[in-house]
């Protein structure tokens, strides 16, 4: 019952791609606009056999897990730091409030002459967009934190500079976790806004290509692919995240 | 020299830059040494800060505040506390919480075993030691909450209503519980509850609080003959008598605190920091 429930979960996916090919094959929307979705999944296959998509696959996860992993671990330091210190505080705030509505995008002509058209102009891009988050979603996470368990500890022995190790940072953990699972989706949307932007290598950038070059299949096939590159990553992130809080009262 | 000293001790709070709170006015009050002394009064009369001033938590605005003839300077190992809301912390064990304080004061392995092993005995969790307070009921993570500020063996106890979040049965044994484990272990107790049976059937004396800006408007004795069993004990006519006294008095400031908080429902009670 349950698997059936699980695997039913998943229906909706099953009837759009129906509904796809009932409309390409029914003449409802021109095969010249739109590839059929089994053809879009034959090329997938043999774009994976040919293990020319693996190769794309592999560059743009590489440089996903770079920018995210910086962002995170700088995004939860600073933030968490902000929330203790107001030194820390006063000194970031601005650069936090002002750089958080600007897009990373805008930057993007700086950032290619600063670094160039290589693997790190796309890390910058993931790490720059998903930091300033980060650093937002700790802050509030560690400000957030009940002050009876602060005082409980302080009245069992700790002090202020272990206090953010041994409370600050568990106790906030949650919020922090889940804060991270937002960037994480948001880190694909980077990672290929910055390909498409301007790679030669990359998942993006094959998407951009075949698009150019009228291979349609090829272009749907891609951008499927990172619709499931970003669904596995926030699936593993949630297996991680049950282990890490198992803890934690469910509401 | 009593184990608390409070003399003249106010608390105000700045609500903005043009407007002040004041939460205590002129509190006096001396705890002896193994006294257990309970503090009731309407709610928002400053009970609890009043409680946090002697953990050393908040700071006194004026007057001062002995811990053993010592000004309170923060917080410290020989005033053990207990929250209302338990404040376990949920990532750790019973035992793992029974433990906290005694890793941090740096007490040696063998020793901090002994005594995690003999409290969570002592407040009847042995066999929980290794869940996390998650799966444990409200009165159960009292108990470990008790035990974790027992480990570090506290001359005082504060207790800031620390049964008001159970439900009425529970409740009634976890007085027992506190009592048996008082007879136990010997200790200072401070103990705040607006349940003014509850007071008067665990305290020595029972102080009660005025409407804020809070003082103490009666100390009332309540030290009974404790041989009886509580049910004995909690239909005996100078029971009776005691509740009642201190009911009249609260009420009137219930009352006042009622009219206070008409005249000034814009301002509310101070929250707490």
């Amino acid at each position: 019952m349950t698997r059936l429930a699980a695997s039913g979960r998943y229906a909706p996916l099953l009837l759009v791609a129906a509904g796809w090919e009932l409309a390409v094959l029914s003449g409802a929307i021109s095969p010249n606009l739109l590839p059929r979705f089994s053809e879009v999944m034959a090329t997938l296959w043999d774009l994976l056999r040919s293990f020319e998509l693996p190769r794309e696959i592999g560059v743009s996860l590489l440089r996903q897990m770079i920018g995210f992993t910086l962002a995170v671990v700088i995004g939860v330091a600073v933030g968490v730091t902000m929330a203790r210190l107001r030194l820390v505080d006063r000194a970031l705030r601005p650069l936090v409030t002002l750089g958080y509505p600007v897009p990373v995008v805008a930057l993007f002509p700086v950032l290619v002459l600063m670094v160039g058209l290589d693997h790190r102009l796309q890390i910058i891009v993931i790490l720059l967009g998903s930091i300033l988050p980060t650093i937002v979603s700790s802050f509030n996470a560690a400000r957030g934190v009940d002050h009876y368990l602060v005082w409980s500890a302080r009245n069992l022995g700790t002090g202020s500079r272990r206090m953010l190790w041994k409370i600050v940072i568990p106790a906030a953990l949650p919020e922090i976790l889940s804060g991270i699972r937002t960037t994480l989706s948001l880190s694909f949307v980077l990672l290929v806004a910055a390909e498409q932007l301007g790679a030669d290598r990359g998942i993006g950038a094959f998407a951009l290509r075949a698009g150019q070059n009228g291979f349609y299949t090829g272009m749907f096939a891609a951008i499927l692919t990172i619709g499931l590159m970003g669904f596995a990553a926030d699936r593993l992130y949630l297996a991680l995240m049950r282990i890490l809080l198992r803890w934690q009262e469910q509401e | 020299m009593g184990a608390i000293d409070a003399v003249g001790v106010s608390k105000r709070y700045r609500l903005d830059r043009k407007r002040e709170v004041t939460a205590l006015e002129g509190v006096d009050l001396e705890v002896g040494q193994n006294e257990f002394v309970a503090l009731v009064g309407p709610s928002g009369c400053g009970k609890s800060t009043f409680l946090y001033m002697v953990g050393g938590f908040l700071e006194v605005s004026e007057g001062r505040i002995l811990v053993n003839g010592a000004p309170v300077r923060g917080p410290g190992p020989d005033r053990g506390i207990v929250f209302q809301h338990f404040a376990l912390f949920p990532w750790l064990t019973v035992r793992r919480n029974v433990l906290y304080g005694l890793e941090e004061r740096g007490v040696p392995l063998e020793e901090r075993q002994r005594v995690a092993r003999d409290l969570i005995t002592l407040v009847g969790l042995a066999g929980f030691e290794d869940v996390y307070p998650k799966q444990l009921s409200g009165g159960m993570k009292q108990r470990v909450a008790i035990a974790r500020t027992l480990a570090l063996d506290p001359e005082i106890l504060l207790m800031d209503e620390p049964f008001g979040a159970l439900d009425a049965q529970t409740r009634e044994m976890m007085q027992d519980e506190l009592l048996r484990i008082w007879g136990l272990r010997r200790k200072t107790v401070l103990f705040i509850t607006h349940d003014v049976r509850e007071a008067v059937y665990l305290a020595d004396r029972v102080a009660v609080m005025t409407a804020r800006p809070g003082k103490i408007k009666a100390l009332v004795d309540t030290r009974h003959d404790r041989s009886q069993n509580a049910a004995a004990l909690m239909a005996s006519p100078e029971f009776a008598r005691s509740v009642n006294e201190i009911w009249e008095i609260v009420r009137e400031e219930a009352l006042a605190a009622q009219r206070l908080e008409a005249r000034s429902g814009d301002l509310g009670s101070p929250s707490r920091p």
